[in-house]
């Protein structure tokens, strides 16, 4: 799964400190391997935002304030949110595990205080991941995201942890072989 | 240039000589941790995903039944089922069954499976908790745990230390929790954002390994990466009978460099509670002395070990839960609850009202056992309190020690315990 180079979708724009039991109660932490079904409940524990799920076109992008997905490792945050048809998470600032687990997942994310500071509900976003610069049509503005250190491009760019995991295995086997 | 424990353990584990903050490395891993709701996705990606058909160490793993077991519904049975499996076919060496194990962060120190020195990895964010014995530890997803499984390494970004230092020593009544709870109520759930928190001081030497791991439980309340504390007298009598390896203690360099000191003077601490709907949302037992309570729940990898329990038996001992509140106790482990009927300490929980339950993480995360519904209050000795966190999101938790849990209980408001027991009995305070 290659990344495209430009996402194009509606805004959601959530707050700060939002946490894992928000973004994904842990009820539905059964449906653990079904993302379509997490995808269903994803930011369902957010006060204001039930039902918020439903109303999401694939393509749209989530952006928030800072601290984004702190609290719980688990990886079904993430997976709830790309299963909600999310494409793109924009954050002031990540929580750590939140954050490797979607670079694990080979998930786009970006880190752009300017975006979460003048993004609002509704704004139609265009972002350029590889130039990191994302584009309000709805404002007018444009924001530069923060550049992550190079492995992690590298692994976002394979496609996450998974195929990296593959390839290291092979290499291994081959050391095992000789 | 000195380096701090966290910067010793993670250039040991990466074969370097030296790490600095900012550094990504590949590390080799000590241990490794994964329970029913982590080990079902993480075998899947391993095995379909990853393509390996075997762990690189059966002996360095542990599994646990814990979030929703025993089973809640006929879902939770097939994660049980998968993570039952799973282990069984990977030959994992500390596999632990319903009534055998219990809560990951109380089993894995009790049975000295994690030790100074190393550096371990769990799938679930409390597992920082090991941290209180001198270690490096820290919480992963699934597919990082795919990974270690299926490799024995993982990577990291080596983090900034944050020193925390404590002076004098804590006062009558005050806990552990108490201690940390006013500690993220300074700094706030992000004030140590993907750093290492490094605990020392005179307030850390007068309590025991319980109480320590109380501290390092909660690093991730701050957001740090991990918590970490120094390997002493006390460190060393826990792990005397316990320990399943060799183990080398490490301490931090003198001219070791840290982003920032934090002193506090422990004598000052008072007892205090997290008010809703935030850990770091910290105030004074004073403040909020008096308000009604629906229920009360002690449990948890936080505050729900042995000498939890002595004191909130030593509260509730000739006393009844109140009318109009619930009690629900969930020891932290298997072996928890041996000692707690040894002691007769369920007996004096049965004869005061409280539900008492098998060990198991339950109602600290709204699984079961004691959901919250809408507008209900709840007293808990859990870790995080934020909005759904232990069922319905409207309903309001406060996070307090034991004793103060066991206190109001009794009373059915929020309560300091000595309104209840004139005074904590030596041994257990």
């Amino acid at each position: 799964m290659t990344l495209p180079k430009v996402i194009r979708g509606r805004a959601w724009k959530f707050g700060a400190n939002i946490d894992t039991d928000q973004i994904i109660p842990a009820k539905y932490a059964i449906y653990s391997l079904d993302e379509k079904e997490l995808g269903k409940h994803a930011m369902e524990g957010v006060p204001g935002r039930e039902g918020w799920a439903a109303q999401v076109q694939p393509g749209d992008i989530l952006v928030a304030d800072s601290n984004f997905g702190c609290g719980s490792s688990r990886e079904i945050a993430p997976v709830a949110i790309r299963g909600a048809g999310i494409s793109l998470v924009i954050a002031d600032s990540y929580a750590r595990i939140f954050f490797r687990n979607a670079i694990n997942m080979g998930y786009p994310i970006m880190q752009s205080p300017q975006a979460a500071e003048a993004v609002e509900d509704g704004d139609e976003l265009e972002v350029d991941l590889e130039e990191g610069v994302i584009r309000n049509f709805t404002k007018g503005d444009e924001y530069r995201s923060e550049a992550f250190p190079k492995f992690m491009n590298e692994l976002l760019k394979m496609g996450g942890l998974v195929p990296w995991v593959r390839q290291r295995l092979q290499e291994r086997r081959v050391a095992a072989a000789r | 240039m000195g380096m701090t424990m966290t910067e010793k353990i993670l250039a040991r584990g990466s074969g370097r000589e030296s790490v600095r903050p900012g550094d990504l490395i590949l590390a080799k891993v000590d241990f490794a941790m994964g329970h029913d709701l982590t080990i079902p996705p993480a075998g899947k990606i391993m095995r379909e995903q990853m393509g390996a058909e075997k762990i690189w160490d059966p002996d360095r793993v542990a599994v646990t039944q814990d979030h929703f077991q025993p089973a809640k519904d006929a879902a939770s049975a097939t994660l049980g089922r998968l993570t039952r499996e799973f282990s069984h076919q990977m030959g994992v060496k500390w596999y632990f069954e319903v009534g055998q194990g219990g809560i990951c962060h109380t089993v894995l120190p009790e049975h000295g499976l994690v030790l100074p020195g190393e550096l371990v990895v769990g799938a679930d964010s409390h597992s920082c908790t090991y941290g209180a014995l001198n270690n490096f530890a820290t919480g992963i997803g699934s597919t990082d745990l795919a990974c270690v499984l299926a490799l024995g390494e993982l990577w990291f970004r080596v983090p900034e230390t944050l020193k925390f230092v404590y002076h004098n020593r804590l006062q009558e009544w005050v806990e552990a929790k108490d201690l940390i709870l006013y500690v993220i109520g300074k700094i706030g759930v992000d004030g140590a954002r993907s750093k290492a928190m490094e605990h020392v001081g005179e307030a850390l030497k007068y309590i025991d390994m319980e109480a320590r791991l109380t501290i390092t439980n909660m690093a991730i309340e701050a957001g740090a990466k991990n918590g970490i504390l120094e390997f002493d007298e006390v460190t060393r009598e826990y792990l005397e009978d316990r320990a399943k390896r060799p183990y080398t203690p490490v301490s931090s360099d003198p001219d070791a460099e840290y982003e920032k000191v934090f002193e506090f003077d422990a004598a000052a601490v008072e007892l205090g509670v997290a008010k809703p709907m935030s850990p770091d949302n910290y105030a004074p037992l004073s403040e909020v002395e008096g308000t009604r309570l629906d229920q009360v729940f002690i449990g948890s990898c936080t505050n729900s070990r042995i000498t939890d329990l002595r004191r909130a038996a030593a509260v509730l001992e000739g006393h009844k839960v109140a009318d109009g509140v619930r009690l629900i106790i969930t020891p932290s482990s298997h072996q928890v609850a041996i000692q707690a009927e040894r002691e007769g300490l369920i007996g004096t929980f049965l004869a005061a009202g409280a539900a008492w339950t098998t060990a198991t993480c339950g109602a600290c995360l709204g699984g079961h056992m004691g959901v919250l519904g809408e507008g209900e209050v709840c007293l808990s000795t859990t870790n995080r309190n934020f909005p759904g966190r232990m069922g319905h999101p409207k309903a309001m938790v406060y996070l307090s020690n034991a004793a103060v849990a066991a206190a109001s209980a009794v009373t059915g408001v929020i309560t300091h315990p000595r309104e209840v027991l004139k005074k904590m009995p030596a041994g257990i305070a």
